[in-house]
């Protein structure tokens, strides 16, 4: 499958300056990472507060260029100037702050906003500007004013703005930390369901252990380093891994791991209520796998 | 020191055409040292709640006693009061303005009128109670990281303290290990010191854990008032006002569902493996 983001031994330092003219402090954000995307793929990044997530995030539209290594999205390295538009445009981003991310006073004006500022004509932008609310779900809103909206919406005329431009990607940096348990749900389904029929690349950065499950590929940060990677279940499969790293596994993961520890035959990486109360009657029923604790 | 809402209705813009009721006829009591949890939808009148208990809203009908006094009586002093009620309101870290850590959380202090010393003392104090060592007392706060920045906003009103503290999401953008961090250290704080936390929340995992009376806010009324288990019971009807029960209580009910005889008010972790290893007999 073609790769979307291919991230080459990146290194990003931030300078900080304690006052003028002295040597600078330096921190490395990034240590060494490398990163392999496909095309159309739901891939989620976590890490805590400072793991060097957001620096990562902001790679890949060239907001932040590495220090050493080299990034390409769709082939195009971002340290080349002369593509700078173009790849903002292949991968367009979501933030966290709602407020943030609103420039026009009317949703549609909103969401039009980015291929008007890449001189689409004027038919184009509104075809766009209709199919993106269509798929985020925002049709009804189209003339409201985007600050009377919940922050669950407006992160979907943010996000309908960016499918207005037509992105290979969307790269997502925490865009469900502000909102309400209904806000989250509103803001991923939106982006399921555009990864899906779109086919767009998705790139969800996230604290909400619940909203990688679905992911295709988890890559874990910490200290600025790739520490792990693999499938949701490859990754859960590791509680207390995760914990050291600062992070949660998604509840009903961590009550199987509680009870496999106590000597109950129950595979690790339960990521879901149907998979776990299927384990759980299976025990019942005298049919659980003991040969999942001998392994272990 | 309890804390006392009788009948009390806000209406934003009364009389105009937006007239709105944030709140309706609300009458609460909330006892010295109890750890309450307030839920609701966005829009469902929390935020207005607490800006009652410390005197910031007035509300349009009916009365806000604290220890018994009318708070918006004659000559009652609200200033003082927001000395014993401290807020520390969402994303509290964008408050933070002083030159170091130490100072910020002075500020409170000194309003109060207390001396330097007496000030530093009670800010030290304040920044040990949420973990924050002395290699942070010269630090600008807008060097710190977001939790770090979290507890120092959280300090500055500890710094005053309050018999009631009240948080609006203390742990939203935070890192699991930073949420637990800090719920930890306020659930030790009630219990050692015996203040009352007020604590708004969109986690029911959260609220489920720590608190020990839940109030659930729907279109400016309170739709439950109870322990988060019996709250929790009404998990079908949560959802109907936008909310969800703890990911321990679908799973029970799942359970039990297909004959597994659990206790279907577990909504913990603990709880839930209790129930289940009972009940399969291990």
């Amino acid at each position: 499958m073609k790769k979307i983001i291919k991230a080459e031994k990146i290194r990003y330092d931030y300078l900080q300056y304690a006052e003028e003219g002295a040597e600078p402090e330096i921190t490395h954000a990034v240590k060494d990472v490398s990163l392999d995307i496909a095309e159309g793929q739901f891939v989620a990044i976590l890490g805590h507060n400072g793991s060097g997530k957001s620096t990562i995030a902001k790679q890949m539209n060239a907001l932040l260029l590495p220090t050493e290594g080299t990034m390409y999205i769709d082939s195009l390295d971002t340290r080349d100037d002369g593509e700078l538009w173009n790849i903002r445009q292949k991968a367009g981003m979501v933030f966290q702050n709602p407020d943030n991310q609103i420039v026009a006073s009317v949703v549609e004006e909103d969401v039009g906003f980015g291929p008007e500022n890449m001189g689409v004509p004027t038919d184009e932008i509104w075809r766009r500007v209709d199919s993106s609310l269509e798929k985020t779900g925002m049709v009804a809103y189209r003339l409201h004013s985007p600050n009377r909206l919940s922050g669950g919406q407006k992160q979907r005329v943010a996000i309908a703005g960016v499918m207005a431009m037509r992105p290979k990607c969307i790269v997502m940096d925490e865009p469900t930390a502000m909102l309400d348990p209904n806000g989250r749900r509103e803001v991923i389904e939106a982006v399921r369901e555009l990864n899906r029929t779109e086919g767009v690349t998705v790139i969800l950065i996230t604290h909400y252990m619940e909203e990688v499950v679905h992911a295709d590929y988890v890559y874990v940060m910490d200290q600025g380093r790739r520490v792990m990677q693999g499938t949701p279940k490859e990754v859960f499969s590791e509680v207390e891994k995760l914990q050291e790293l600062r992070l949660d596994v998604p509840h009903v993961t961590q009550l199987a791991h509680a009870l496999r520890k106590d000597g109950l035959p129950i595979p690790e990486g339960i990521l879901t209520l149907e998979e776990f109360t299927e384990e759980i009657m299976k025990i019942k029923e005298g049919k659980g796998g003991t040969g999942h604790v001998a392994e272990a | 020191m309890s804390l006392k809402l009788e009948n009390v209705t806000f209406t934003y813009s009364q009389g105009s055409a937006y007239e709105m009721h944030a709140l309706k006829d609300v009458s609460l009591e909330i006892p010295q040292g109890q750890f309450l949890g307030i839920i609701g939808h966005t829009g469902s009148g929390k935020s207005t709640l607490i800006q009652h208990f410390n005197g910031l809203m007035r509300p349009t009908s009916g009365r806000v006693l604290f220890n018994g006094e009318d708070i918006w009586a004659d000559k009652y002093d609200r200033r003082n009061l927001r000395f014993h009620v401290g807020l520390v309101f969402q994303y509290p870290e964008y408050q933070l303005f002083e030159t170091d850590v130490l100072t910020d959380v002075c500020f409170g202090p000194k309003n109060q009128g207390l001396d330097k010393a007496a000030c530093e003392e009670r800010a030290k104090e304040a920044l040990f109670l949420v973990g924050m060592g002395e290699e942070f007392y010269k630090k600008s706060p807008f060097d710190l990281s977001g939790g770090q920045k979290r507890r120092v906003a959280i300090a500055g009103v500890l710094a005053m303290n309050p018999d009631v503290l009240v948080l609006d999401e203390p742990t939203a953008g935070l890192d699991p290990k930073g949420r637990d961090e800090i719920l930890d250290q306020i659930t030790a704080l009630q219990k050692d010191r015996g203040i009352t936390v007020i604590l708004v929340s969109h986690s029911m995992e959260d609220v489920a854990k720590y608190v020990d009376r839940l109030i659930v806010m729907n279109k400016g009324v309170k739709a439950y008032d109870d322990t988060p288990k019996a709250v929790f019971k009404h998990y079908k009807e949560l959802e109907a006002i936008g909310l969800a029960a703890p990911q321990m209580t679908y799973i029970m009910h799942a359970l039990a569902e297909k004959g597994l005889d659990v206790d279907t008010d577990a909504t913990t972790v603990e709880e839930a493996k209790a129930s289940i290893m009972k009940a399969l007999g291990r």
